[in-house]
């Protein structure tokens, strides 16, 4: 049972969340419609299950953990296997944005990988999460969007924590490769310019 | 990056098990060890630590990604399930 003090902390913290939680579940379902579905549904579980968390400290985790495992419960439902994305392709290659941008020819420029960062825009960074395979953004938006650790990332998508690391690996390899070719694509990279003055 | 910055050692780590380890780190999902090794290691490294900073603000603003305001009507929806609760 819950009692008024309850029902007011919850509904508090729900609201102090509501952007998080809908930004969310916007990038990992990557619709508007299905986004606020999940929310609605994630509250619901949350608040069934909320006389059970004993830290209210830990509400905002806890709450974002019930949020992924509904979203993964009903990808697995839908897709009950997600391809490994294996591949042997050149673009599976390591891939950093930085050693990309961070040239000994460029460093005269100042600080090339910084003015990138800057210059990339929120809908660069959506774009390229939204590209990303699906066993790829979990994993990214988990760790860098949700804060999870790795054991937790296992325990959410149900496979082994090395899984995880490598599945986080060739995702940000992805994204940042991703992130390269759009700001090549909007003339944001110096080395565009520098390469059309090289012998 | 010089071309030999990859053998540099600095805090009892080179760069390259530094860069191999960085997500990790930055994740908080190395043991203790690597990360005092680590975190000693940028105390020291100019070339290192711009790596760090460069793939932190990133993940800023992969973060920032994961903010966006809600529509009215999802928190009008929400307001309707707390309600009934």
């Amino acid at each position: 049972m819950h009692d008024d003090a309850d029902r007011a902390f919850f509904r508090t913290e729900v609201e102090r969340l509501m952007d998080r939680l809908y930004g969310t579940a916007l990038r990992l379902t990557r619709n508007a419609t299905d986004a606020e579905d999940l929310v609605s549904e994630a509250v619901m579980k949350a608040w069934a299950s909320f006389a059970h968390l004993e830290d209210r400290q830990a509400f905002p985790k806890w709450l974002f953990r019930i949020l992924a495992n509904t979203y993964v419960s009903e990808q697995r439902r839908a897709r009950p296997t997600i391809a490994e994305c294996v591949s042997t392709d050149d673009d599976e290659r390591p891939f950093s944005l930085f050693e990309k941008m961070h040239q000994p020819f460029l460093l005269w420029w100042g600080n090339p990988e910084q003015e990138l960062i800057n210059k990339l825009l929120r809908d660069d960074i959506e774009r390229a999460l939204d590209a990303l395979p699906e066993a790829f953004r979990e994993v990214v938006i988990l760790v860098e969007i949700n804060g999870h650790s790795y054991a937790e990332v296992a325990d959410i998508l149900g496979v082994p924590i090395g899984t995880v690391r490598s599945r986080l690996a060739r995702a940000r390899s992805t994204l940042q490769r991703a992130l390269w070719t759009q700001a090549q694509a909007a003339g944001l990279t110096r080395t565009e310019n520098l390469d059309a003055t090289q012998p | 990056m010089p071309r030999n910055h990859k053998k540099h050692r600095h805090g009892g780590i080179s760069c390259e098990q530094v860069i191999a380890n960085l997500f990790a780190y930055l994740d908080n999902a190395t043991d203790a060890n690597m990360r005092s090794y680590i975190a000693r290691h940028l105390e020291e490294c100019r070339a290192c630590l711009s790596r760090a900073e460069f793939e932190k603000a990133l993940r800023a603003k992969v973060k920032q990604a994961g903010d966006k305001e809600a529509p009215a009507a999802l928190r009008q929806r929400v307001k309707a399930l707390l309600n009934q609760f």
